[in-house]
């Protein structure tokens, strides 16, 4: 169990100012300038030791994807671009650290700027994130009055950072559709390659990087590196945000170590499961792009990306997404294909045609008015999705349904013999009462 | 996808920002560089839709697009794409209902039903003007679910009972302060801190660090020393079971087991595991044991290894 001394996010629920003063006094901005002067080689070396892998939802390791930028700054500058554009149903983990700790993600985008040789960084903030976008804003407008920040700085790295604001589209989370969002088009995903360290923003050498990811880096390179490698099991290591909803007693933002199990994360914090661990039905343990998991194989599980994968599900996000023995499962996952249905860009065929169609077919399926053969040309027509667009989209929009069916197929065949069989009972039963 | 489409008579002939917004557009713009100004579109339709009473009318499109120096076309693109955009007149007060799986299990669909009791179908407007709602996707406020978007700001925690109350409220013309509906610090848990209640945290003590670790020079020289396991998994739990410190003359193929793939064998031979009949030889203890230590809970029993492991063994013998 994580210890309050050893937890990054120390004002995540805003009991403290989030000005800068405060945040000094928690910790932010100190031995900057030291961090700096060492030097991307450094920078990037430390964060490689740290195990820190991106908190994103892909979990590639954040060290080495700064690596990819190109060793010496030619004609065209470097950009870091900070993806604030947290819609990923479940999740509100990023929220918490643009309204109650911003100073830690400023200092951080600096840290990491200067570990690519950006001088300038650009934080996208979702449309629905106003009141977010205007703490934000008040925290870097104190860190350029303060000098931390901006041209001649006292930390001895030029750099600007600017705030941009979507206008709610889920798939400028990807991290070329928020490029394509940045330079004022429609949000939807470029091919790759080129990778965005070669040609991203403008075309210039860009990595995109989650807002966790950047606000642990200062904190890491100040307690050192194994220090933040000593939690969690080898190769998940770290701390994480955790966002737990759903039935569970008290839902809420928790900074956590990796690989905590899943009873000791809603014991300890959740008040438990609504109605006690046997009323537990599934769980969703990564934000609503992942498989969800059965009671069994969920509730001793460690909370990390390996364990998860081999569960085939996935860390994602971390957004909890914990349901009851209440839950319609078909409609609740019905209703995640909508929202996939809705956010699909429209660029590739398979994903704006096979995500409405997917919704289509289980919202019948909710009510049982569909055919036993269709949920095997369900699975067929996911699989057709998946891995054929050109964004993970597809692949987000295909998974809920495959983890449906490999876990409760049970359940969809039982609705559909329900609605055709006792039909004529039923309606029997009601005139002989009548 | 959604398919938006926007009305080209609705708005009137024409649009101009008001004089307050120059300041920030002004604003907006100098964030990009100069010949990339089209970047501020999505920022300034923000404010043309401000301007124009919450919706965006073909004209303040156009006058976006005259200030970017953008075909026309390029902006309708963005605005009917961006959902955040509203193409027809809305209320004093636009709610924005999430309606999303994680608010949908907390209760949103009854949410709903008091929208559509009190103000009718989504986008309809109230006989004053003051309401009108549509059902959007995740607003990404899940822990503080159902909640809804009033204009700019998030009502959280809500009950049908609180809802209903604040929408007339609203339509009374009366100011509701955003923020939570129930006992609860943001998005702490209901009841009070389960962490951050270190008084040592917010004391200054964390700033008493005098030089950063690890530096490339100091102490035995730029290696990072081993990592300190300080907590949950100091020690795997349950019974080891035999493994080969180093590679066995003798191996098998582990792949031939149903459920371990190349990179799975390549992970047991990392940890010693080389034969079938190490693999035979398990008890209870010793396949818990491995599944932690690899981070595969379950699996040995649910893909039968064990047993699969024998039947080669066996196997390997009659030949």
């Amino acid at each position: 169990m994580l210890q309050d001394k050893d937890r990054i996010f120390t004002n995540l629920y805003g009991t403290q100012s989030p000005e800068l003063e405060a945040a000094k006094q928690r910790g932010a901005w100190h031995l900057t300038r030291d961090m700096l002067a060492q030097g991307p080689d450094w920078l990037c070396d430390q964060i490689k030791q740290s195990g820190l892998r991106g908190r994103g939802g892909a979990g590639f390791p954040t060290g080495l994807k700064w690596t990819f930028m190109p060793k010496q700054v030619g004609e065209r500058p470097h950009y870091l671009v900070v993806n604030a554009d947290e819609s990923e149903p479940g999740t509100c983990k990023d929220r918490e650290i643009m309204r109650h700790d911003p100073h830690l993600l400023i200092e951080g985008c600096m840290v990491a700027s200067r570990a690519m040789r950006a001088h300038a960084c650009y934080v996208y903030i979702p449309g629905e994130y106003i009141a977010e976008r205007e703490a934000l804003e008040k925290a870097v407008r104190e860190a350029y009055e303060a000098k931390l920040i901006g041209k001649n700085n006292v930390n001895g790295w030029d750099f600007d950072l600017y705030v941009h604001h979507g206008a709610g589209a889920y798939i400028c989370g990807e991290e070329t559709a928020l490029l394509e969002s940045l330079e004022g088009k429609k949000g939807q995903p470029r091919l790759k390659p080129p990778f965005p360290a070669n040609a991203g923003l403008y075309g210039c050498p860009t990595t995109v990087n989650n807002v966790e990811s950047i606000a642990v880096v200062p904190t890491i390179l100040r307690r050192g590196a194994e220090w933040f490698a000593g939690f969690g099991r080898p190769n998940n290591s770290g701390t994480k945000l955790f966002c737990i909803s759903g039935h569970v007693n008290a839902p809420c933002n928790v900074e956590e170590e990796m690989s905590i199990t899943f009873r000791d994360l809603i014991d300890t914090h959740c008040g438990g499961i609504r109605g006690g661990w046997d009323n537990l039905k599934a769980v969703i343990p990564g934000g609503s792009s992942v498989p969800l998991l059965p009671a069994e194989q969920i509730m001793d599980a460690n909370m990390d990306f390996d364990t998860l994968r081999d569960l085939k599900s996935g860390l994602g996000t971390a957004a909890v997404i914990v349901m009851d023995k209440s839950t319609d499962l078909i409609q609740a996952i019905a209703r995640i294909s909508y929202f996939y249905k809705h956010e699909s860009c429209g660029q590739c065929t398979p994903c704006r045609e096979g995500t409405g169609w997917m919704w289509r077919v289980l919202q019948r399926m909710a009510k049982g008015e569909a055919e036993h053969a269709e949920i095997d040309m369900l699975l067929e027509v996911s699989y057709q999705v998946e891995g054929h667009t050109i964004c993970a989209l597809g692949d987000a929009a295909a998974w809920p349904v495959q983890g449906l069916i490999r876990h409760f197929r049970h359940e969809i065949e039982d609705r559909i013999t329900l609605y055709r069989t006792p039909r004529a009972l039923v309606q029997g039963t009601r005139v002989a009462a009548e | 996808m959604a398919l938006r489409r926007f009305d080209l008579e609705a708005g009137g002939e024409s649009f101009c920002f008001a004089s307050e917004t120059e300041s920030k557009i002004a604003f907006w713009l100098g964030k990009y560089p100069l010949d990339k100004k089209r970047s501020a579109v999505i920022p300034l339709l923000w404010l043309a839709q401000k301007d124009n009473a919450g919706w965006l009318s073909e004209p303040a499109m156009r006058a976006v697009a005259d200030r970017l120096e953008m075909p026309y076309i390029r902006v309708y693109e963005v605005a009917t794409f961006y959902t955040m955009f509203r193409l027809q007149p809305v209320g004093k007060h636009h709610i924005q209902l999430c309606g999303t799986t994680p608010c949908m299990l907390r209760g949103a669909n009854d949410l709903k039903a008091v929208c559509r009791e009190r103000i009718g179908e989504p986008f309809s407007l109230t006989d004053d003007g003051r309401l009108s709602w549509e059902e959007v996707e995740c607003l990404g406020a899940c822990v503080n679910a159902p909640m809804v978007q009033i204009n700019d700001y998030y009502y959280e925690d809500l009950s049908p009972e609180c809802f209903g109350e604040l929408l007339d409220q609203l339509r009374n013309g009366a100011d509701a302060p955003p923020g939570t509906f129930v006992e609860r610090q943001r998005s702490a848990p209901i009841g009070g801190l389960t962490s951050l209640v270190d008084p040592a945290l917010f004391d200054g003590s964390r700033t008493a660090l005098s030089e950063l670790p690890n530096l490339p020079g100091t102490g035995e020289g730029a290696a990072v020393a081993e990592p300190v396991r300080t907590t949950l998994i100091q020690s795997i739990p349950n019974e080891a079971p035999d493994l080969f410190q180093s590679a066995p003359a003798e191996q098998n193929d582990l792949r031939k087991i149903k459920g371990i793939g190349p990179k799975a064998m390549e992970r047991l031979q990392a940890l010693g595991v080389y034969q079938f009949g190490q693999i035979a030889g398990w008890s209870v203890a010793n396949a818990a044991w491995v599944e932690s230590a690899l981070s595969w809970p379950g699996r040995v029993e649910r893909e039968d290894w064990i047993a699969q492991a024998k039947a080669l063994v066996a196997a390997d013998k009659e030949t």
